[in-house]
């Protein structure tokens, strides 16, 4: 008689590390075929481990994108920015000053590396965890403050839960709460692109964890029905919340070997490597870009913070888990790459830190002017009722004149809330 | 003016505005090549190319999230929902997504998609075939939703609906897809080219989104309804000799509520007829609006007549389906309670 099978979490908090599960290849060991390759001809993508940067941080192999330092020490300090940015939200929220707020760290390059290695007019479809497209883009910080102040400049006018961005002029979409929503969307407008014979691209990003929504199944089949110039990523952080990978089919295959079933390239990639991320990325590109399909991309990287600020991860993984994580912290192996190639020390990467570390410090300070959650100046409550129809429909503005007679009965009442 | 059904006035709305705007492109399933099951679409690809009339995999959430994407960036997509039955799997993308891309990015990026759906009983399509699911998505803040009932309408609510800055779920009334139906089934089938809503411009005009119509006037009482259920209430009002006061409201999201209270505190009098079920159906909205406006000039409580509250039955049909009959004891009811207040 069969047992039910109930998938395996490799340690749980108390337990030794342990991330034997991971299948790794060496640096440099997988070949780069061309960007064009047939699809079918491309499976063994879907299982190895795209490398590039070895255990003593030199680049190695077919995929090395061989950058420049310059650009090299540009992708340091948006992953840099990115973790400094994080930090300082992080304690903000701690404080009590934004109400939630989610990091990205240990997987800074996710972002950062593919931002780089696409085109300022290729649109992206983020999921919550890829702050580092801001950074790569260069939206000032303020701007991204003042929506997790939810205060008078906040870009979302009020209407979004912190970190949910969007950036018209910056082509990066709105975030949605509701996952991998936006995969078929972004597998859309790419088809939008090829009907207008336009040259640039989509790429949306996807965790693990929400691979297993029908939407990630509608995406890859539409990127390969119409051979859409997208790039499909899965973030697999081996986490989603509480629940491990193998919960989203993590544990059978590997979730770059889904594309090949739908007839996609897909390749499997060290998320941590900077490097192998954005020769993948470039790849990717310039394979949809000439009209050879889709790709999707499976990102290995570890999620080492909690899920959000409402989560507390040592109630169900190891305290140390990221310490002993196989494929290191992508900050520190670009820095020591950088090291290696005696582009960059110690003292400049200190010097560096605080730099960045003083400019976001700076722009928290330049974002509360324009309004905290305890002290205005506030948004009108009127926004609540715009944007949900072009124009102002007629039952909307009679709610909306209902609310200002209730805050008139609210003051004489003294029923006021804190921001009144 | 050229004499049309339905199906044809919908096919010339999509042609007038495919050819009036690049950007306006088709997608679902059997739309392309074969025309569409109902063929609303057929000529279509043949007249505009396959790069602007997609036959789709059957996947409408893929259907729905893909064309929201494609009017991110700049396209009109059309989606066909081959049955409204079918539109479920795309409900996370319509209330999630679509209703609220606008509102939750501060009006930076819109999705002005237009929906199409088949919807309603009468057809012997049985539970899968025959749903009318508007009021979910009147719930739904951010889209706007409508449903003609005859060729003239449909044809200007659609040029409207793809044109405009707004989301649309645009349900057809399959049942009157070819004529008017007074929901007597053995009679024989009424072409709408013997129907003066049959006459319909072949160029471009619209029906203004959130305007009912006064399909007839009268003094005794108001009939709102919608869809197939317009000309089953004409039947049933002629049957009893009510000099009935008909509104076809068109479009449920936004609602004409001028026209609608105007006309009940006229007559104060009130039937709300729909072929949906009644719990929590759109009834149960008109009726609350109509008392909370109205209610100094109700003669009578407001009558509801509607689907029964069970799924939508195959050897019921005719059981099933708020027909004439369901219609005038309606009528009867609110009629009768005059006496109680003379």
């Amino acid at each position: 008689m069969p047992r039910l099978h109930v998938p395996v979490t490799p340690t749980r908090p108390g337990d030794t590390p342990d991330f034997s599960y991971v299948a790794l290849s060496a640096a440099g060991a997988i070949k780069r075929p061309r960007y064009d390759a047939r699809a079918l001809d491309l499976d063994f993508l879907a299982t190895g481990l795209v490398r590039v940067l070895d255990d003593d941080h030199r680049a190695k192999g077919p995929w090395d994108p061989k950058l420049d330092a310059e650009t090299l020490r540009s992708g340091l300090r948006n992953m840099l920015l990115t973790r400094l940015y994080d930090e300082r939200l992080q304690r903000t929220q701690r404080a009590g000053t934004i109400p939630f707020y989610m990091r990205s760290y240990g997987e800074e390059a996710v972002a950062v590396a593919q931002c780089m290695a696409l085109q300022p007019g290729d649109m992206l479809f983020p999921s919550y965890r890829q702050q580092g497209f801001y950074m790569v883009r260069g939206r000032p910080l303020v701007e991204l403050m003042c929506q997790l102040l939810s205060n008078t400049r906040d870009m979302c006018k009020g209407r979004q839960l912190p970190v949910m961005y969007h950036w018209k002029e910056g082509n990066i979409f709105s975030i949605s709460g509701n996952l991998t929503t936006q995969f078929p969307q972004a597998v859309g407008w790419a088809m939008a692109a090829a009907i207008k014979e336009e040259p640039n691209i989509a790429a949306s990003w996807v965790g693990e964890g929400s691979s297993a929504e029908a939407d990630f199944h509608h995406a890859l089949l539409f990127a390969s029905v119409y051979q859409a110039p997208v790039i499909l990523n899965v973030v697999n952080n081996q986490w989603a919340i509480s629940t491990f990978q193998g919960y989203a089919g993590g544990e059978q295959r590997s979730f770059a070997a889904r594309g090949p079933g739908y007839g996609i390239a897909a390749v499997r990639v060290d998320g941590n490597d900077f490097l192998a991320v954005h020769a993948v990325t470039s790849w990717a590109a310039q394979r949809a870009r000439a009209g050879a399909g889709p790709t999707l991309i499976e990102l290995v990287t570890y999620r080492a913070a909690a899920h959000s600020t409402s989560d507390d991860p040592t109630r169900y993984r190891p305290k140390n888990d990221y310490e002993h994580w196989p494929l290191g912290d992508p900050v520190e192996r670009l820095k020591q790459h950088l090291i290696k190639l005696k582009e960059w020390s110690d003292a400049q990467h200190d010097a560096l830190s605080k730099d960045l570390d003083g400019q976001v410090a700076a722009a928290w300070k330049e974002a509360c002017r324009f309004g905290t959650m305890t002290e205005g100046p506030w948004l009108d409550a009127h926004l609540m009722f715009e944007d949900v129809y072009a124009e102002l429909p007629a039952h909307l503005e009679r709610q909306a004149e209902a609310l200002q007679r209730e805050q008139a009965l609210n003051a004489r009442l003294g029923l006021t809330s804190a921001k009144d | 003016m050229a004499r049309m059904n339905m199906i044809q006035a919908l096919n010339s709305a999509l042609d007038v505005t495919m050819a009036r705007h690049r950007n306006v492109v088709v997608i679902g399933e059997d739309v392309g090549y074969f025309g569409g099951v109902f063929r609303v679409t057929e000529g279509l690809q043949k007249k505009y190319g396959d790069q602007r009339v997609l036959d789709s995999p059957i996947a409408e959430g893929g259907i729905v999230g893909a064309a929201i994407g494609m009017a991110l960036n700049g396209l009109k997509p059309v989606a066909e929902i081959q049955f409204a039955d079918y539109i479920y799997p795309a409900i996370d993308q319509i209330a999630s997504e679509l209703a609220r891309i606008r509102y939750r990015s501060a009006g930076d990026f819109s999705c002005p998609v237009t929906i199409r759906a088949p919807c309603g009983g009468g057809i012997r399509g049985g539970q899968t075939h025959s749903q009318s699911p508007e009021a979910l998505f009147t719930h739904v803040s951010g889209v706007q939703v409508v449903m003609p009932a005859n060729p003239y309408d449909a044809k200007g609510l659609l040029i409207a609906a793809i044109e405009g800055d707004n989301p649309v779920l645009f349900f057809e009334p399959k049942r009157i897809y070819n004529g008017p139906f007074d929901g007597n089934p053995n009679k024989p089938a009424i072409p709408w080219s013997e129907h003066p809503k049959g006459e319909v411009p072949e160029g471009h005009y619209t029906v203004p989104i959130g305007s009912a119509a006064t399909v007839k006037t009268g003094d005794d009482v108001t009939i709102i309804t919608y869809g197939t259920m317009v000309f089953v209430c004409e039947a049933a009002a002629q049957l009893l000799g009510i000099d009935a006061e008909i509104i076809d409201i068109r479009s449920m999201s936004p609602l004409d509520t001028a026209t609608i209270t105007a006309s009940v505190k006229r007559t104060g009098r009130c039937v709300i007829a729909h072929e949906a079920t009644r719990f929590s159906g759109f009834g149960a909205e008109l009726s609350a609006t109509i008392q909370e406006e109205c209610f100094w000039h109700l003669e009578a409580p407001i009558q509801r007549v509607a689907g029964w509250d069970t799924p939508y039955p195959h050897a019921f049909e005719w059981e099933y389906f708020p027909g004439p009959a369901r219609v005038a004891l309606a009528l009867e009811t609110v009629m009768e309670s005059k006496g109680a207040t003379e």
